[in-house]
């Protein structure tokens, strides 16, 4: 019930009058694509197009939860939770056998799980980012990725947590991590960087968690109000299964709106829009956004503790930790294009939420943090060079660069390729504002990303200083799996998330809409005559 | 100098009237105003469907004096504080105290099990305060926004799932895209036609009685 008809444009689209964008394509729609990308930077282009109100901005959104997924959804999830269930089995396996199934040996005792945990929680970087440095820098265009790309941010650091968990051997002893007392009574080393990233992730995933949760109280709230309206207007309809052969079924369940006015009214705690609890959570989120940016920085920065604080070349740098969190935001903001812009094609009406401008301004933020991250690299490189240590210099010359003697040169040019050159695009207009060619860039800089933790990691440790030491690592089966299958853990959580949570900050978005201006253009009053008689506000 | 007004502590009736809100065996104060079917009075809400006229409503309705009163809306309308009179929240306090909390409770942690059993590491001491920085830091982000969530709610009196703005269908549109302003009958202003005459007076698109159900 709640799908909108297409708009003024997409019916247009659809009768043939206008040939732009078929397939859903926005390549070339005018100089101005959807109408969100204004040149003067005196307009304010508008963050919903095709002059939605703000019903119907509760009916779009809400509606993705509502309707019956489309049929690519269950296409999608079928796949992805199967490699879930890989994974799964692959972790067990290495429960029941031993992290010798993982291809690990004397030499490199970090590899891929290392490289997983590090590429995820980077991942997990960009949501937190959208949600806390861009709301204090008043960036009102975030409401429409921060929902999304904050449940990407938990999910990935579920899959991210995975990983030093599973990698330490004996799992059962991985509450020894934490400092609980137990019968040795020993504490853990608290001058380790390994303990302080226990704690630093552990808070990540809590207050991110917390973040999200708090942002989606009144859209939770939402939700249940029409579904509970639905109750009492008695136009609530039971569940079918189409079955082969064309006849229905109708199981013996609760309605589903019975089971969301249960459940969606659960976890919005009660929450009834009253001005006097808007004005506390505005301040409660406005201090969460505080403490959230120095968290994400600091996340990271730990993360890259775990090999800055060692005396091995190739990790023994200062330049990590800013290096890892450019790189971080950078793998994050890449992530999020790459879920989204497919989403843009395949959900009704989410182009009018998330616009072209949306997309160009992260493509922005790719350029940027892509940049940033090459001259992080060429620092890195030039350091061991002018920092006359023989050893850090052949780590990088001999290890990394080199493709004649470097056994991990591939790596390490893959890693630039996607990381330093392919983000240069984004200088061209036409390409950020392409939302398929910003797409193609976000999965090279996704694998970029990757390659960049597998050079650290892998390319420093193979060769150590006796040349007797010397191993090289390849991955077995089960380290391919683990690795496909912590994707499609990653995959389906986000699948249940669009059809099951709100996917758009509705009660956020309304409030940046020109409606919910209260001096806007329907207000009666005149304001030089409001001023004159001093009610200031 | 202006001197500050002393709150006064509320007394044990309104204590008992609070905690009947959210415990049933507690019993609830005689109403004020009942209807002819007996039913106890909420309040009198007055729905609109624009933000401007919901703003200068908000405006009017606390020039006139009243104090318990609400203006429920879909999304958080930017300066509504100062059209209703609402005083800043207590929360940042709150939420200092947490941020306290933590970095007191991480750095008395790390130091007494430091101590408590003395872990040779490359010779460094064992008391020393830089490389317990980062855990202080993420324990004291930690609480702060613990408190912060739980602080908000519970500032708010959440949760509760009953209210009387819950008993109208049509008060459920608030989270799609209407407006309600909403003077208590607890009000001392109130006054069934003289309240009703104020909200009748602001261009409302329609002004209700909302009945608690009992």
């Amino acid at each position: 019930m709640s799908s909108i008809h297409p708009d003024k444009v997409t019916a247009e689209r659809l009768a043939g009058l206008r040939d732009d964008a078929a397939l859903g394509r926005d390549v070339e729609i005018e100089a101005l694509g959807d109408g969100s990308l204004v040149e003067d930077p005196a307009v304010r282009p508008p963050l919903v197009l095709s002059d939605r109100t703000i019903g119907e901005v509760t009916q779009i959104v809400s509606g993705y939860v509502e309707d019956p997924p489309p049929k690519w959804w269950f296409i999608a999830i079928t796949i992805t939770s199967t490699l879930a269930a890989i994974g799964t089995g692959m972790i067990l396996y290495l429960i029941i056998t031993g992290v010798g199934v993982w291809g690990l040996n004397n030499q490199v005792d970090w590899a891929w799980d290392i490289t997983n945990f590090v590429f995820w929680i980077g991942i997990g970087h960009a949501g937190t980012l959208i949600s806390a440095i861009l709301c204090l820098f008043k960036q009102k265009w975030r409401t429409a990725v921060n929902r999304s790309a904050e449940a990407m941010t938990i999910f990935a650091v579920i899959c991210a947590g995975i990983f030093p968990g599973i990698h330490v051997g004996r799992v059962w002893m991985a509450w020894m991590l934490f400092p609980i007392p137990n019968s040795n009574t020993i504490w853990p080393n608290f001058r380790s960087p390994l303990l302080w990233d226990v704690f630093a992730v552990s808070t990540y995933a809590t207050v991110s968690l917390l973040f999200w949760y708090m942002g989606m109280i009144p859209d939770l709230a939402t939700l249940r109000d029409r579904a509970d309206r639905r109750l009492r207007l008695g136009v609530s309809r039971r569940f079918t299964l189409a079955l082969p052969g064309g006849r229905t079924l109708t199981p013996p369940m609760p309605r589903p709106d019975t089971l969301r006015a249960f459940i969606y009214g659960l976890l919005s705690v009660g929450w009834r829009f009253s001005s006097r609890h808007w004005h506390r959570y505005e301040v409660a989120y406005l201090i969460l956004a505080g403490i959230s940016t120095p968290l994400v920085l600091s996340v990271h920065s730990i993360v890259s503790f775990d090999f800055a604080t060692s005396v091995l070349p190739g990790w023994h740098t200062t330049i990590f930790p800013p290096y890892f969190v450019a790189g971080a935001i950078f793998g994050g903001f890449a992530m999020v294009l790459f879920l989204l812009i497919p989403l843009r094609a395949l959900l009704p009406n989410f182009k009018d939420l998330l616009t072209l401008r949306h997309i160009e301004n992260m493509a922005k933020i790719l350029l940027v943090t892509g940049m940033m991250v090459g001259f992080a690299y060429s620092m890195e490189f030039f350091i061991a060079w002018y920092g006359a240590n023989k050893f850090e210099f052949e780590a990088f010359a001999n290890n990394r660069v080199n493709p004649r003697v470097a056994p991990y040169w591939w790596a390490y040019w893959t890693m630039i390729s996607c990381n330093v050159l392919s983000p240069q695009v984004f200088w061209f207009r036409k390409v950020r504002q392409n939302p398929w060619a910003v797409w193609v860039v976000a999965i090279f800089v996704t694998i970029g990303m990757w390659f960049e933790r597998f050079v650290i990691i892998v390319t420093s440790l193979h060769r150590a200083f006796l040349p007797g030491e010397w191993h090289m690592f390849y991955p077995t089966w089960v380290d391919i799996f683990t690795f496909v299958g912590s994707c499609g853990i990653f995959l389906t959580l986000f699948l249940l998330f669009i059809k099951f949570l709100p996917m758009f900050a509705m009660a956020e978005l309304k409030a940046v809409m020109p409606d919910a201006d209260p001096h806007g253009h329907d207000d009666e009053h005149d304001p030089i005559a409001e001023s004159a008689h001093g009610g200031g506000h | 100098m202006p001197k500050l007004p002393i709150p006064k502590p509320p007394s044990r009736d309104e204590i008992m009237a609070l905690a009947s809100e959210y415990f049933p065996f507690v019993p609830r104060p005689r109403p004020r105003y009942v209807t002819r079917e007996g039913k106890r009075v909420y309040g009198v809400s007055a729905e609109f469907s624009k933000t401007p006229a919901v703003y200068h409503a908000a405006e009017k309705v606390r020039d006139a004096g009243y104090t318990r009163w609400d203006v429920l809306t879909p999304f958080p309308i930017h300066g509504i504080e100062q059209a209703m009179g609402i005083k800043r929240t207590i929360l940042p306090l709150l939420a200092f105290g947490g941020a306290a909390t933590g970095v007191g409770g991480a750095l008395a942690m790390q130091f007494w099990m430091n101590l408590d059993y003395e872990l040779v590491v490359q010779g460094k001491p064992y008391a020393a305060w830089e490389p317990f920085a980062p855990i202080t830091f993420e324990l004291g982000v930690l609480i702060t926004a613990f408190t912060c969530l739980l602080g908000m709610l519970a500032l708010n009196g959440l949760p509760r799932f009953h209210h009387p703005l819950f008993s109208k269908e049509r008060f459920l549109q608030v989270s799609d895209d209407r407006f309600f302003v909403c003077i208590e009958a607890s009000d001392p202003n109130f006054d069934p036609a003289r309240t009703r005459e104020l909200l009748d007076s602001l261009g409302a698109d329609r002004v209700e009685l909302v009945e608690d159900e009992d």
